[in-house]
């Protein structure tokens, strides 16, 4: 009778873990998916997707992968121009222009696959031919702003017309025209000018070739056109990525020397006074909560813009970091090794240096070259606001929105940045803690 | 006798090979110790020369700021309560980012890191394939993502959550591979041989023996994020930051406002720093207690 209760027993308990196991099993995914609709209705992304500009996103991905020449003429003055990405410094000399480009009174613009535009002498004339539709005629004067003839009665969806303006896209390239200009955009795969600018002696040679002269002693000119390009602007982009590794090197060990000995006053067994080490622990509490974003802000103000300005930001948070780490490991230190050292006679100072510094070297070197990765990360966000290194460029260059394939190169940069400072920080680690790696 | 002449010679030998050892070994660190301080300095003396403001000029300035946004939120100090109300769902909307990108994050590493753990891997031979893509991941900066959302989507917490939740994926990845790896195999091993599937030898044979630790790094990783989605705030992402930007560009006049963010924040991070901690401990050592 008594074995029977006990059975009664025994099941009902198995029962009410089964029930509660149930209830988790199902419980959790309903929370996290009853949280998920929450933030939908709370983030508001049905009206985000119905915001969302696919223009932008379609210009960004072309962008990314193509540029263009602007064949631009100026309406008031007659002067065609040829430039890439329609900036002066990627503008063609005088009289010259692409091959594709027949400059003289009648400008002829071969666009390819039988468009072709041509800009007339004659009230800034312009006709642009599309096979499959016709030939479009259009005459520009101040007082009647663009006239128009089409080939046919209904105007296509790919023209968009007003009456002073006209903009053309076609799968070969887009014409514009207004009463100051007539601009024709022609679309290319690859970055242009990514090596030399058009005022290079070697813009337009092959691989081979600069390769060969590099050999014969050009070196210096080549390295030196390449480095002071004017498009691309290589000298500035590698400074600036090495100011921002410079930022989290600096930061990262600056703040690994300033904490380290504040953090035996914050390890119980070091520091013998609780009043002392509650403060320790309390002011690295307090580092730690003053984000590394408010930091940035009142360090801005003092010291101005620039990369040392970063690495204090991220000194200051990370000995906040640093300073609760290391007293941990500190705290984990085998006293046997100590009172080794203690034995032979040694000074307080000489079993801190020959009975604890070795035991927490490796364990602390670790975490340092751990958090030089992740502070190159955090230097790239900092620098967008403290104004240096490669986050700053990169938010300058979204900001005018116009240069994506500058965009994607800093962003191919920064990615490769952050592998490789996690590599060297990885093999650095497994070299300095050898044996160690099987312990984790 | 020999014998006692060739002992003390090998002692000898073995004396002066040690001090030798010794004497390159101090060397050897004498001179990284010495590249280690010129670097540092010489670096401290670049980012000097290419800052906007110097270093010596700005120290006697540092407590300016901060004593100026003290002041005036002190003479404005009744206000304070209504701002600390005024800018609560701002702060929740902070959270709420750094929540979801976490809780996205951790799906999407639990699914990429058992893809990726020898043993488990459903395609053992792509566990490479997507090592690389949890590294390339977590190689790109939150912000980056960020900025280029921001462009197509538009301001608001939608860019700064997508764009936390790719870190996150590829940060939690790895970590949760190193956890998978020390997993006991023999529970799959078990249910395979009941004829699970994939799906259900994971979810019964992995994850309740990981999952402590997993909700642990997830923790972490939530703390963190709370920090990065107030900083993408500030560059144009919503919630907090966005706020705490508008308030400061303005200056004057609007540092009580300022200070009332600077709490906020402040408070959060402390708060959730110190329960991550506390559970963490409880998580890791309770699983270790059981399991040891």
């Amino acid at each position: 009778m008594a074995m029977m209760d006990a059975n009664a027993d025994l099941r009902d308990q198995a029962n009410r873990l089964f029930r509660q196991k149930r209830l988790l099993a199902f419980g959790i995914p309903g929370v996290v998916l009853l949280y998920f609709v929450y933030i939908f209705f709370a983030f508001d992304i049905g009206g985000l997707i119905q915001r969302a500009s696919a223009d932008n996103a379609r210009a960004l991905v072309a962008d990314v992968y193509s540029h263009k020449v602007h064949i631009t003429r100026d309406n008031r003055s007659g002067d065609v121009t040829a430039a890439i990405e329609g900036e002066k410094k990627g503008r063609f000399p005088e009289g010259e222009a692409p091959a594709w480009v027949a400059l003289g009174d009648t400008t002829v613009i071969d666009l390819g696959d039988g468009h072709v535009i041509t800009y007339l002498p004659d009230d800034n004339g312009v006709t642009y031919d599309v096979p499959g539709y016709g030939l479009m005629e259009f005459t520009v004067s101040r007082s009647k702003g663009v006239v128009q003839s089409y080939p046919s009665d209904e105007i296509p969806e790919w023209i968009n017309a007003s009456k002073n303006r006209v903009a053309i896209t076609t799968e070969a390239g887009r014409l514009t025209i207004t009463r100051n200009r007539t601009e024709v955009f022609r679309y290319f795969t690859g970055w242009e000018l990514f090596f030399f600018t058009l005022d290079s002696p070697y813009h337009g040679l092959g691989f081979g070739e600069v390769l060969g002269r590099f050999v014969t002693g050009e070196a210096g000119a080549i390295l030196s056109d390449f480095w002071n390009n004017k498009m691309w602007l290589h000298k500035d982009v590698y400074w600036a990525i090495g100011e921002t590794v410079l930022m989290a090197f600096l930061g990262t060990f600056g703040a690994a020397i300033v904490s380290l000995p504040l953090a035996f006053l914050a390890a119980k067994n070091f520091s013998p006074f609780v009043a002392v080490r509650f403060a320790t622990r309390r002011f690295f509490d307090f580092f730690r909560g003053v984000d590394a974003l408010i930091w940035t802000i009142i360090l801005t103000r003092a010291f101005g813009l620039g990369p040392m300005t970063g690495a204090l930001a991220i000194l200051i948070t990370d000995t906040g970091t640093f300073g609760k780490l290391f007293s941990e490991a500190l705290e984990n230190v085998d006293q046997k090794q100590i009172e080794g050292i203690r034995s032979t006679g040694a000074k307080p100072l000489q079993r801190y240096r020959f009975g604890v510094i070795p035991q927490v070297t490796p364990v602390l070197l670790s975490q340092i070259l751990y958090y030089l990765e992740s502070n190159t990360r955090s230097a790239t966000v900092i620098g967008a606001i403290t104004g240096g290194g490669i986050g700053l460029l990169l938010t300058q260059a979204m900001i005018t929105q116009k240069d994506w394939e500058e965009v994607t190169y800093y962003i191919v940069l920064v990615v490769l940045m952050v592998m490789v400072m996690d590599w060297v920080s990885g093999a650095l680690r497994r070299r300095l803690i050898k044996g160690d790696d099987g312990g984790h | 006798m020999a014998d006692l002449t060739a002992g003390s010679v090998r002692v000898d030998d073995i004396q002066s090979s040690y001090m030798a050892q010794a004497r390159r070994r101090r060397l050897y660190s004498g001179i990284m110790l010495a590249i280690f301080v010129l670097l540092m300095v010489a670096g401290f003396q670049t980012a000097e020369d290419r800052n906007g403001g110097s270093f010596w000029g700005g120290i006697d300035n540092f407590f300016d700021y901060p004593a100026e946004v003290i002041a005036e939120a002190a003479s404005k100090a009744g206000e304070l309560p209504g701002h600390l109300a005024h800018f609560f769902p701002a702060l929740v909307e902070t959270i709420n980012i750094a929540a979801v990108s976490t809780l996205i994050g951790a799906l999407g590493a639990i699914v990429l890191s058992l893809l990726a753990t020898r043993g488990m891997a459903r395609y053992p031979r792509l566990i490479g394939v997507f090592r690389r893509i949890m590294d390339i991941m977590r190689a790109v900066p939150e912000i980056v993502i960020a900025l280029v959302l921001i462009f197509i989507l538009g301001g608001g917490p939608v860019p700064a959550m997508i764009a936390i939740a790719f870190h996150t994926v590829g940060a939690l990845g790895k970590l949760f591979s190193e956890v998978n790896e020390n997993a006991d195999l023999k529970p799959l091993d078990g249910l395979a041989s009941v004829g699970a599937n994939w799906s259900q030898r994971m979810m019964l044979g992995v994850v309740p023996q990981v999952a402590p630790n997993w909700l642990s790094y997830a923790l972490l990783r939530f703390e963190i994020n709370i920090r990065a989605s107030a900083i993408l705030g500030f560059v144009g992402a919503g919630g907090l930051g966005h706020e705490l930007k508008v308030s400061i560009q303005w200056g004057q006049g609007k540092y009580d406002e300022a200070a009332a963010m600077f709490i906020l924040l402040f408070l959060t991070i402390v708060f959730f720093d110190q329960l991550s901690s506390y559970v963490r401990d409880k998580l890791v050592h309770g699983s270790n207690a059981g399991g040891h």
